[in-house]
């Protein structure tokens, strides 16, 4: 009954698809400006994310500049940013934070969020369950707009007179709350604020139609279950956002009432000096930190899960077997977004929580620990007898079950509220999230760019560029963040501009130096990559085969360069599931393929 | 000029690493694409396990030279950090055999099961045994943690022994005020709109204001304040009252592996045992220049990394003489009731009766004022 109705709506689609090909004149606004095919949209927030990465990465190699060399003087430096940034050949504290909060702002929500579930969800969605676009195209165009706007808005606050805001991402008040405390909770921080509501609109405007698309738009035969676990990944995510940005957003709007309406939900008994004492009576500053950890920790997942879904169907492909536990990963993806909601207080074991609420969320949290290892596990079966292709997307598929090993495990360490006590905010926080969501999440996106790039552009990358990209990348990530375990156990405190009067913490200026260092050749290979990105875009070896990586799953059955609309033909119907591969001797069994009578039951 | 040197040779770094990569796809397309694939693969193959190899030597070595930097190269200095360290111990025993088993399996297999001419894959989608096994198995592994860190975290949150000295800390930009409770052992009343930084810096309530509806607190007056260096008793409990008077810092007590947040209007506590004076812990880390530091962990503003707060771990003799020579914080904003400057018989019938220290858990509802 369902699939009839699926196939009627399909057929509808296929009806309104032809007639749009013959139609339809596209002027240069209308495909790549103001683009409403789910593809160009794609091309857009991920050529939008690369720049966000690129300012992101850049801005961490200044504060590294500053940790690794505290004291050397960079007059050139000055010349290039300017005053207010360097003063006397060293970064100031105000653009030392400055550069901090908005790396980290930057890097989590502009790249990791929208840059990879943006460019992904959008790109692989109609593409893998087989529609011709998003459910709305005109607010999948909204989305990508306000996502811009929302950059522009970011970029402006690095250029106002009191700076861009330096509270940490996090953006805690009191702090974020009141200019006299900090000059960057000024002007800065409500470009800030109004950056990151056009982000939560964006961000809830895709999400909406990654979910309407993902439920109301599979092709003929797509069942659920016979999703690949990207597009479960993403639907996951995009629910997950769905239900927590919002929340995010209201701590955004009471906090942007504490700044400039005279509030007090946040705010309470504070002496400013120089100011005095304020009127704001009875808030709760710790309420804030409840707001902003409710999407806060499904933040996390937002940006894992993505990573998680796409590295399955990579592994899959290039190890030429079915992925290990098809139900078992959608169920420990299902698991995963349930439990982000009930976690959000491992951040705060340290604020004053009641101590009997900490445990629950030891309990909780230490719990997703066993939807993760379920995942690494088959991810490991998947490869165990495979027949490996080092595809580039491969080499970084694999190293993301890597870092999502290391970094996971030392979340069983901040998770447990009686470590996280003397672990908290030191540098072994820092490495903990970097290696887990950061580098993990940015494999996975790097696993993903590799893998489609083919189709995207209808040519591939280079090779030697990409091994060279993985390898020192890789390396590079552990050299960075392995030694920074240690500076946590030594109890050395984040967000530090300077620690050589600190008895406790100076030992390790050898080593800051020397991850600085690291630090600029991994964001120098980086550079390797974008300029193997663009260039094949335009010069790299032409796609003469349609399934270039003999793979199983819809967007390899679309012609190499596929016009809006994907299919020139009728949407294929679907047969299988995604991961036929070596079964009964075939390499591999296209979705499309029906099943055949001699076909062995798994 | 060596910048522009050194732009030119990063530049010129990058044009090699170019021309060969593109030079590389050329040979590839001449040799026959699928050949190159194939070497391409062994290649990576092989780095794969030579990855591992070096990586899990990389883990030896990193240990090797940093781990006398860290905290767990001599004992915990509060008797709450030895239970920190004893389960961080056994933390990093079971995720490290874990790990080393996890990361050996991934990039043997990787390399093990590389492209081969005549492999047959082995077709095994699922197996509920398999997948029994690593849910069971981690979910037993974590309730042992989680009972294990429930036990410390409820042992280190809970009450503070009846024993214990009770001292306030207050933190502001950018650093830290200590208040002791004086001979009447009670924290008197304070009002965050009475601070004067010159005279009353963390507002105490010690005249009658009908505006602001307070009643002068007679137990502020014997209240001993200082800023930045604190003085607790070796072996003796202390119970940390913690606030702040503007943003969030937070009171991180590295050696002895604690920490709590400062927030303003909520007053938060922590409590430890010192196991070691100051002195000693020189002595035990081979440093003659050793403090216990107060660090600032919680983003405070642009003074955060400055905010240092020095603990002087003594013993009981050493501070009953330092308490002896703090006055109360009272006679600094109001010198004329300060009996050092009354008549010669007030001096006396004050020296007299020298009450001693007496010190209980101030109830916090004498910390705060309520309107």
């Amino acid at each position: 009954m369902s699939n009839e109705v699926l196939h009627a709506h399909a057929e509808a689609i296929t009806v309104h698809g032809d007639h749009h090909e013959h139609h339809h004149q596209e002027t240069f606004i209308s495909k790549y400006v103001f683009s409403q095919d789910h593809k160009m949209i794609a091309k857009q927030f991920l050529i939008t994310g690369m720049v966000w990465a690129v300012l992101g990465g850049l801005m961490s190699v200044l504060f590294r500049l500053q940790l690794g060399y505290p004291d050397a003087h960079f007059t050139w430096l000055e010349d290039i940013l300017g005053k207010w940034w360097v003063k006397d050949g060293r970064i100031t504290p105000e653009a030392y934070y400055a550069l901090v909060t908005t790396h980290g702002t930057v890097l989590v929500f502009f790249v990791l969020t929208a840059g990879l579930s943006g460019t992904f969800a959008n790109f692989l969605i109609p593409l893998q369950i087989g529609a011709r676009d998003m459910a709305s195209p005109f607010m999948n165009m909204l989305s990508y707009w306000f996502f811009f706007t929302a950059s522009i808005v970011m970029i402006s606050s690095m250029f106002v007179e009191t700076g861009p805001f330096s509270g940490g991402w996090t953006a805690y008040p009191p702090l974020s709350a009141l200019g006299s405390a900090s000059p960057g909770s000024k002007t800065g921080m409500d470009l800030w604020l109004i950056a990151m509501a056009l982000f939560v609109v964006s961000s809830l405007l895709g999400g909406l139609n990654y979910i309407a698309t993902v439920l109301n738009m599979r092709t003929k035969g797509m069942s659920m279950t016979r999703l690949p676990l990207t597009i479960w990944a993403l639907f996951f995510t995009a629910v997950l956002g769905v239900l927590s940005f919002p929340v995010l957003f209201s701590g955004f709007i009471l906090l942007i009432f504490d700044r400039n309406f005279g509030t007090s939900f946040y705010l309470s008994d504070i002496y400013v000096n120089g100011v005095g004492a304020l009127q704001n009576e009875g808030g709760s500053a710790i309420l804030y930190q409840h707001l902003f950890w409710f999407l806060g920790h499904p933040e996390v997942y937002i940006i894992l899960l993505p990573a998680m879904g796409m590295v399955s169907e990579i592994l899959s492909t290039n190890a030429r077997k079915p992925i290990f536990g098809y139900m078992a990963m959608v169920g420990s993806m299902f698991a995963i977004a349930v439990l982000a909601f009930l976690v959000w207080a491992h951040h705060m074991f340290v604020t004053g929580l009641n101590p009997f609420l900490g445990s629950v969320f030891v309990l909780l949290t230490l719990l997703i620990a066993v939807p993760s290892a379920i995942k690494v596990f088959n991810w490991l079966t998947t490869l165990w007898k495979g027949n490996i292709r080092f595809t580039p997307g491969m080499l970084f598929a694999i190293g993301f079950v890597s870092l999502f090993i290391s970094g996971g495990l030392t979340g069983i360490y901040v998770g447990n509220s009686a470590l996280d006590i003397h672990l908290h905010d030191t540098y072994f926080v820092i490495a903990h999230f970097h290696i887990v969501m950061g580098v993990a999440s940015m494999f996975g996106m790097f696993a993903g760019i590799y893998h489609w790039f083919p189709k995207m552009y209808g040519r591939y990358l280079n090779n030697t560029l990409a091994y060279i990209h993985f390898w020192v990348t890789l390396v590079g990530a552990y050299l960075i963040f392995w030694p920074m375990h240690y500076e946590g156990l030594a109890g050395m405190p984040r967000r530090y501009y300077d620690y050589s009067t600190w008895e406790s913490f100076k030992q390790f200026a050898d080593l800051n130096r020397f991850i600085s260092i690291v630090a600029m050749i991994v964001f120098a290979t980086q550079i390797l990559f974008l300029f193997n990105f663009f260039y094949s875009i335009f010069k790299g070896r032409i796609v003469t085969k349609q399934n270039p990586w003999n793979s199983n799953t819809l967007e390899w059955t679309t012609p190499i360069r596929p016009g809006h609309g994907n299919w020139p033909g009728e949407i294929p119907e679907v047969h299988r599931w995604a991961y036929d591969y070596g079964k009964d001797g075939k390499e591999f069994i296209p979705q499309t393929t029906p099943v055949g009578a001699e076909e062995s039951q798994h | 000029m060596t910048l522009y040197l050194s732009i030119a040779v990063i530049v010129l770094i990058y044009l090699v690493i170019f021309q060969i990569s593109k030079a590389s796809e050329y040979v590839a397309i001449l040799k026959g694409e699928e050949q190159s694939r194939k070497n391409n693969n062994k290649i990576n193959g092989f780095l794969m396990v030579g990855f591992l190899i070096a990586g899990l030597f990389g883990v030896w070595y990193c240990n090797h030279i940093l781990f006398d930097k860290t905290l767990l190269a001599h004992d915990a200095a509060s008797v709450q950090g030895e239970k920190v360290d004893s389960m961080l111990k056994w933390t990093i025993a079971i995720t490290g055999i874990v790990f080393i088993i996890t990361q050996t399996l991934l990039f043997w297999f990787s390399y093990k099961y590389q492209e081969k001419e005549n492999r047959k894959v082995f077709y095994f989608p699922h197996s509920n045994k398999l997948e029994l096994l690593w849910t069971v198995v981690p979910a037993i592994v974590l309730t042992g943690l989680v009972i294990f860190g429930l036990r410390n975290w409820l042992y280190f949150t809970g009450d503070a022994p009846n024993n214990a000295m009770v001292v306030e800390v207050t933190g502001k930009q950018f650093g830290w005020i200590f208040r002791y409770p004086g001979k009447d052992g009670i924290l008197g009343k304070k009002y965050y709109k009475v601070i004067d930084p010159a005279s009353n810096s963390l507002g105490l309530v010690w005249s009658d204001s009908a505006e602001l509806n307070l009643k002068d607190d007679p137990a502020t007056h014997d209240d001993i304040v200082t800023e930045q260096v604190m003085y607790v008793v070796k072996g003796k409990p202390v119970k940390l009252i913690i606030g702040s008077r503007d943003v969030v810092h937070d009171v991180g007590l590295s050696q002895f592996r604690l920490k709590m947040d400062a927030v303003p209007g909520i007053p938060t506590t922590m409590w430890f045992t010192p196991k070691y004076t100051t002195e000693e812990m020189k002595q035990i880390t081979k440093n003659d220049n050793f403090q216990y530091e107060i660090s600032c962990d919680q983003m405070c503003g642009n003074g955060h990394y400055s905010m240092k707060g020095v603990i002087q771990v003594v013993t009981q003799e050493e501070f009953d003489e330092w308490m002896a020579k703090q006055k109360p914080y009272y006679y600094a904003a109001f010198p004329n009731k300060d009996p050092d400057n009354l008549p010669l018989p007030a001096i006396d019938s004050i020296s007299t009766k020298p009450a001693p220290i007496v010190i209980t858990t101030a109830s916090d509802k004498s910390t705060i004022v309520k309107k």
